[in-house]
């Protein structure tokens, strides 16, 4: 049985690089699954939770975005940050959430809502993928 | 003739200029190492970059996306500047400085206005002292690079260029092609070249027919995506490949100075032994001289 080998990079370093037996993607249309053999594609992919399947085991990976090509069994996931479930720096990221709240409710017109409100859910997505 | 106890405290002061020079070589040798590691570990990332759009743009036809287009009636040009925040590293600074004003004479030539932003302190400080507006600058940044800079940077030309603010933009910056090469490199930006597919992807895969791309979402909106990020990989590459050259140019000129001093401390010791053997000398004529007169 052939397998799919994952790569998560970012412009820092390389997050994952293993033999899986399946990813789940936060695609920006939805999330969508990726055997072995898959037909090749390229997706944009929005802040979310990747998931692989190693040994029969489910692995998370944070990633805020980016997009993953597949082809020929070699899927690259690019991201602009993306870390294991293990290496989630829990505190930053709630002190990131408060951060943005305190932003988005001053509904001041100076705050730049997109960023707080991007911000928010990259660190409400890091917060719930730590805790499993 | 200068005294013997100019001359010894010379040799001590040169002496501790070389301590210093010695130090900071080492120090930016183990900068420069982390600065190489860290194109290695973005390497992986571009290529890939380059890869996808290479191949996304040559299925999407012409200009598609305003990044790519060039403006008819061109006024505004933009040139982002990275120079290091510190001096004592040869010419490096100011040879990037000279091809950016080099480049921004060009421009305006040309007829256009031309709008620095800075990264690094040198670079900023030069422009403030030309003719050329100078937008936002990063100072004290080199030290600290990461993605996020680089994204700030570069979303301001984006924002520009389609606001039609700017209707060129380019980046200058010190290329890093090997320990004694580092020559400043201005690359165009925007409006943005799409990559080519290289050469070597002509040999048909042998692994089983080649079946057309899926596209999600379509080819071009998947396309308005990725160009303004093509734009932030560009970018990060000229910081991280700025800082590199900073590094291995300071690596280079502290060598350099660390050599002079010992040339300098050598030429100070002979001058010193000279005067020492000078003054023994007249010293010893005095005292035979009187005892010859004593004698006599």
């Amino acid at each position: 049985m052939s397998v799919l080998q994952l790569e998560v990079v970012t412009p820092d370093t390389t997050v994952v690089s293993a033999e899986v037996e399946m990813v789940v993607c936060p695609g920006v249309q939805g999330e969508f699954g990726v055997l072995p053999n898959h037909v090749s594609m390229l997706s944009a992919l929005k802040i979310g939770d990747l998931r692989y399947r190693v040994n029969g085991k489910d692995e998370h990976v944070f990633i805020s975005g980016g997009f993953a090509d597949v082809n020929n069994n070699v899927m690259s996931v690019l991201a602009e940050s993306a870390e294991k479930a293990a290496d989630i720096d829990t505190a930053r990221a709630q002190s990131a959430k408060e951060r943005a709240e305190k932003r988005l409710a001053a509904k001041d017109d100076k705050v730049d809502t997109v960023r707080a409100e991007s911000s928010l859910q990259r660190a409400i997505m890091r917060l719930n993928i730590a805790r499993g | 003739m200068p005294s013997l106890k100019d001359v010894k405290m010379k040799i001590v002061g040169v002496g501790k200029t070389k301590q210093i020079t010695k130090a900071m070589n080492m120090v930016a040798s183990a900068k420069l190492r982390g600065a190489q590691s860290r194109i290695e570990r973005f390497r992986p990332y571009a290529a890939k970059y380059h890869d996808v759009l290479a191949e996304l743009s040559s299925k999407v036809e012409g200009s598609a996306h305003p990044l790519l287009a060039e403006h008819e009636e061109k006024k505004n040009c933009a040139i982002i500047l990275v120079t290091s925040d510190r001096g004592l590293c040869g010419s490096f600074n100011g040879n990037i400085i000279a091809a950016a004003l080099k480049l921004a004479k060009e421009k305006s030539e040309q007829g256009m206005k031309v709008h620095f932003s800075c990264v690094g302190k040198k670079g900023r400080d030069a422009v403030r002292h030309s003719e050329y507006e100078l937008g936002t600058s990063y100072a004290d940044r080199m030290g600290s690079i990461d993605f996020a800079l680089a994204n700030a940077v570069a979303q301001e030309v984006i924002h520009g260029y389609e606001a039609m603010d700017f209707d060129e933009a380019w980046l200058v910056y010190g290329e890093f092609i090997s320990m004694g090469q580092q020559p400043p490199k201005a690359l165009c930006l925007l409006p943005l070249k799409a990559p080519e597919v290289e050469a070597q992807d002509e040999v048909p895969a042998e692994k089983g027919p080649k079946c057309d791309y899926l596209y999600e979402p379509r080819e071009d909106k998947l396309l308005a995506e990725l160009l303004p990020r093509y734009v932030n990989v560009q970018v990060y590459r000229g910081l991280l490949d700025t800082s590199a050259s900073e590094h291995a140019a300071r690596m280079a000129a502290m060598d350099n100075a660390t050599r002079n001093c010992n040339e300098l401390i050598n030429t100070l010791t002979l001058i010193y032994n000279k005067t020492r053997q000078a003054s023994i000398t007249s010293e010893l004529i005095d005292i035979v001289g009187g005892a010859e007169a004593l004698n006599g």
